[in-house]
């Protein structure tokens, strides 16, 4: 579903990811972990291209987003991203934040989106917000409204950008448990995060990456009892107190 | 008390004299007809400039490199040279470049004003773009939007609300500043008057007059713009 092959990616001089090959296969969910400044926002962020790689090929669904002319924009619709500050669009209501992107860019109709997106507010738990304004709600239901703003694309896969690094600590839980409901699903996911305890719960498969390269690439259990690299060790010595 | 009055001279004779004001304002419709014309150039420069200022001021703020050039040009050319000097372009130089084409002034006046205040509204705009969080633009693009469905979805809203107060600025000199249009005897309110005031020697009352029609023009404008400023202030 996600390939990535050999995928560079240098701002300036600072060498953001160094040759990484990944693939994630359909249905996967899969956790990235990592110390700040390891790459994984960059590489998580390469799989829609909101960062062109430098060099290397990525390939989503079967499209090539890095050949010349490639339909990003059309890949982009099936391809849902969450960010870690929400970014959700503060001149519209909730309902609208939901329904807009359904409805101008894959043409659905304004009652279908509208009704599509009351379907997934409800199941994160904030049909009774659907009128309100963004700025009117705690950052867990403006992230809880971002994931149901996803969903009402049908994304094929969904990129998960560190969702619970900007939230008030009482409020990462109400996020997680969406998340890891929808992880029962057979959407692929693709989840940067520092929670541990989502990345047991949840992870098909746990990927470490340090200095923009991935050295750590296996199962939960694998990562968290018997990992290989020194880099991770003293990671996980440090996380896990 | 009479004999005061009369005895004070200025009232009788020189330049703010009371037939002078009588004589204006038996031919006010005079100054009427250019108001109306003023207005008119006026309004649908505005209109040019908004929409060349947008498009340029998108452009401006693009990641593209050829449109970014163009419209660095455009501004700097018509922020740094005289309006005075781009009307008489237009009202001079084109009918030679282009024989026998010809502009009405009104339509000079309307390119004109609407050419200079689109390059300071794309300024205007490409802040006001450049002020919405890099987030908003990736959340849109992540969601298939293209660049410029994004813009005209997404951004250009969000950004409007802050545009709004220097935008009603550039209303307000946009509207004076169409009374340049008055030196290629375009008609207008400027013009008007002039015409006037220098047939018979009536310029103190004619130019305050014709100030005090700007004046009313403009202020209510300009009260506009404080307004909406403190409004921003308060989101």
């Amino acid at each position: 579903m996600i390939e990535l092959v050999d995928v560079s990616k240098h701002f300036g001089h600072l060498k953001a990811l160094r040759h990484v090959d990944l693939e994630v296969p359909a249905g996967q969910k899969l956790v990235i972990i990592g110390p700040s400044g390891s790459g994984k926002s960059t590489l998580i962020r390469c799989v829609n291209m909101l960062e062109k790689p430098s060099s290397g090929r990525v390939i989503v669904d079967g499209v090539e987003l890095t050949a010349l002319r490639a339909p990003v924009a059309k890949v982009r619709q099936s391809v849902a991203m969450v960010f870690q500050s929400f970014n959700l669009y503060p001149h519209k209501t909730v309902l609208e934040n939901v329904a807009l992107a359904p409805i101008v860019v894959c043409g659905v109709k304004k009652e279908q989106a509208t009704e599509a997106a009351l379907t997934y507010l409800k199941r994160v738990g904030l049909s009774d917000k659907a009128d309100k304004y963004p700025a009117q709600l705690s950052g867990g239901q403006q992230q809880r409204v971002a994931i149901a703003r996803a969903l009402n694309m049908h994304p094929k896969i969904m990129l998960f950008d560190e969702p619970t690094s900007a939230l008030d600590p009482e409020m990462i839980q109400e996020v997680l448990e969406v998340i890891i409901d929808l992880a029962q699903g057979g959407i692929t996911m693709v989840v940067v995060t520092h929670e541990m305890g989502f990345a047991k719960e949840a992870a098909d498969r746990v990927v470490f990456m340090d200095e923009g390269r991935i050295i750590e690439d296996g199962t939960p259990e694998h990562f968290f009892e018997n990992p290989q690299h020194d880099r991770t060790k003293l990671f996980l010595s440090k996380i896990l107190r | 008390m009479s004999d005061l009055i009369a005895n004070i001279g200025f009232l009788q004779q020189g330049p703010f004299a009371i037939p002078r004001w009588e004589a204006l304002f038996s031919n006010i419709d005079l100054l009427w007809q250019g108001t109306i014309v003023t207005l008119t150039v006026a309004s649908l420069g505005l209109a040019l400039a908004l929409v060349l200022g947008t498009v340029l001021g998108v452009m401006a703020a693009s990641h593209w490199r050829v449109p970014r050039a163009f419209t660095r040009a455009y501004v700097e050319f018509y922020q740094n040279t005289p309006l005075l000097i781009q009307v008489f372009m237009i009202f001079n130089a084109l009918p030679m470049v282009f024989s026998g084409l010809f502009i009405p002034v009104i339509t000079i006046g309307i390119l004109g004003v609407g050419m200079y205040h689109g390059a300071y509204i794309s300024e205007v705009v490409r802040a006001g773009i450049q002020s919405i969080g890099r987030g908003q633009l990736e959340a849109a693009l992540s969601q298939g939007f293209t660049y410029v469905g994004a813009m005209r979805y997404i951004i250009i809203p969000q950004a409007m609300r802050i545009v709004l107060p220097p935008l009603t600025n550039q209303a307000v000199s946009l509207i004076k500043n169409t009374s340049v249009i008055a030196i290629i005897a375009g008609g207008d309110l400027m013009y008007a008057g002039d015409a006037f005031a220098g047939r018979f020697g009536h310029y103190g009352p004619t130019y305050v007059i014709v100030g005090l029609g700007y004046f009313l023009m403009c202020f209510p404008l300009a009260m506009l713009a404080r307004r909406l400023e403190d409004r921003t202030r308060v989101l």
